[in-house]
């Protein structure tokens, strides 16, 4: 990789960063943890994403939006899906999950991998409202496929929980 | 074929959260089947694209399992449906994420894992719910049971193709894998005081294009967009 191409993919991934998720739309893609690399291949950019379920209809539009602001630096830009490592709400940082928390949704609670995790059984996901950690779990699904439905014993509040994958 | 048939509670499941979720676990199986019907369309002579291959088959090119094609019927009917293929769907994708022989078809598998999880947990909690629950509910999701089960042996049986996918690695052994259901099933099913039914004739013919007269109307269905309007985005 020569300087040039190394200028352009800085620049192309300084505008990508700025991509939001459609349905999380106070956050952005690097946030969210699925804007994986930009590299050069045949000096050209390569935006790689990975998507956070398989069916997710956001990801078709987020490829959309990182292909209109690389290819306005890089005419030849290319946006790749990457299955593999699989997402994981892992990658969301720390400041994100506050973020998350702000806007009214339960951030994912803990690490991926502890199989008790997955359904949020036994675990303490508090209110976002008002802090409780009294709530229950009323559907493992959501309005999307990345969130599950609890509701605040305490204040009585629905809310949205990030689910951990 | 399942996500299909989950998509036609859009609006009619008994409760909203139910709504929701038969049509999260249906995009979700949209999304893995996208993924596999996208693989396996760059491996075939004539390279074929995955909506090429969902919506311009006819019944007797798809080789489904009879179980995934059987209609909706009532909410434990589904719920049971269901059941038995999520603790099928999560043994074989685990052997799939684990096997080195194709990396795509692990990466796809490994990410599917992570949402089968959830659909088995769901339908494993309300077969147990609705089989510990009111006699009516438990009757009905017994006979639920009783008039699938004749659908399941075709999850385990082996074609030529399926023999050369194991003899390299690919795909699991299909009696271990068998055992390892059956033995989860009766688990699940013991918790939810419900029986394994016996002396069932098994059904099959799926993986042969033989399918049931439901297939049909459901691809009638399914298809009739693409196939008036064939290329049509939007």
């Amino acid at each position: 990789m020569n300087e040039d191409t190394q200028t352009l993919a800085t620049a192309v991934l300084k505008q990508v960063r700025k991509v939001m998720d459609p349905e999380l739309p106070f956050l952005n893609i690097e946030e969210m943890g699925m804007l994986r690399d930009v590299i050069i291949e045949d000096e050209h950019c390569v935006v790689i994403i990975t998507p956070t379920y398989s069916g997710c209809p956001a990801t078709d539009v987020i490829s959309e939006d990182c292909l209109a602001v690389a290819k306005a630096i890089d005419p030849r830009a290319e946006v790749r899906i990457a299955m593999s490592p699989a997402w994981t709400t892992d990658w969301i940082s720390d400041k994100t999950r506050v973020k998350m928390a702000a806007h009214g949704i339960a951030p994912p609670v803990g690490q991926s991998h502890d199989r008790a995790f997955l359904t949020g059984d036994n675990r303490i996901i508090p209110c976002p409202t008002c802090k409780s950690t009294e709530t229950k779990l009323i559907s493992a699904f959501g309005s999307t496929a990345c969130k599950a439905s609890f509701t605040c014993v305490s204040c009585l509040e629905p809310f949205e929980h990030f689910k951990c994958i | 074929m399942l996500s299909q048939r989950l998509g036609e509670w859009c609006g009619h499941a008994p409760i909203l959260e139910e709504d929701i979720a038969l049509t999260n676990i249906a995009l979700d199986l949209i999304g893995q089947t996208q993924s596999y019907l996208s693989l396996a369309g760059n491996h075939l002579d004539k390279s074929q694209t995955d909506d090429e291959l969902a919506f311009h088959r006819d019944a007797s090119e798809f080789q489904n399992l009879l179980l995934l094609e059987q209609p909706n019927g009532h909410f434990g009917d589904t719920i049971a449906r269901q059941f038995l293929f999520d603790v099928y769907s999560l043994l074989k994708a685990q052997h799939l994420a684990d096997q080195t022989v194709n990396a795509d078809i692990a990466a796809v598998a490994a990410k599917a894992i992570k949402e089968i999880r959830y659909h088995s947990d769901h339908s494993s909690k309300w077969i147990i719910r609705l089989g510990d629950g009111t006699s009516e509910s438990h009757n009905r999701i017994q006979q639920s049971i009783n008039d699938l089960w004749k659908f399941t042996d075709e999850m385990f049986m082996c074609d030529d193709s399926d023999n050369a996918g194991i003899e390299i690695g690919l795909l699991p052994d299909y009696a271990s894998l068998k055992t390892v259901w059956f033995s989860r099933i009766k688990d699940t099913l013991k918790e939810a005081g419900l029986t394994i039914p016996e002396n069932v004739v098994m059904q099959t013919g799926g993986r042969k294009g033989q399918h049931t007269e439901h297939l049909s109307i459901m691809l009638k269905e399914m298809q009739v967009l693409p196939r008036l309007h064939p290329g049509a985005i939007w």
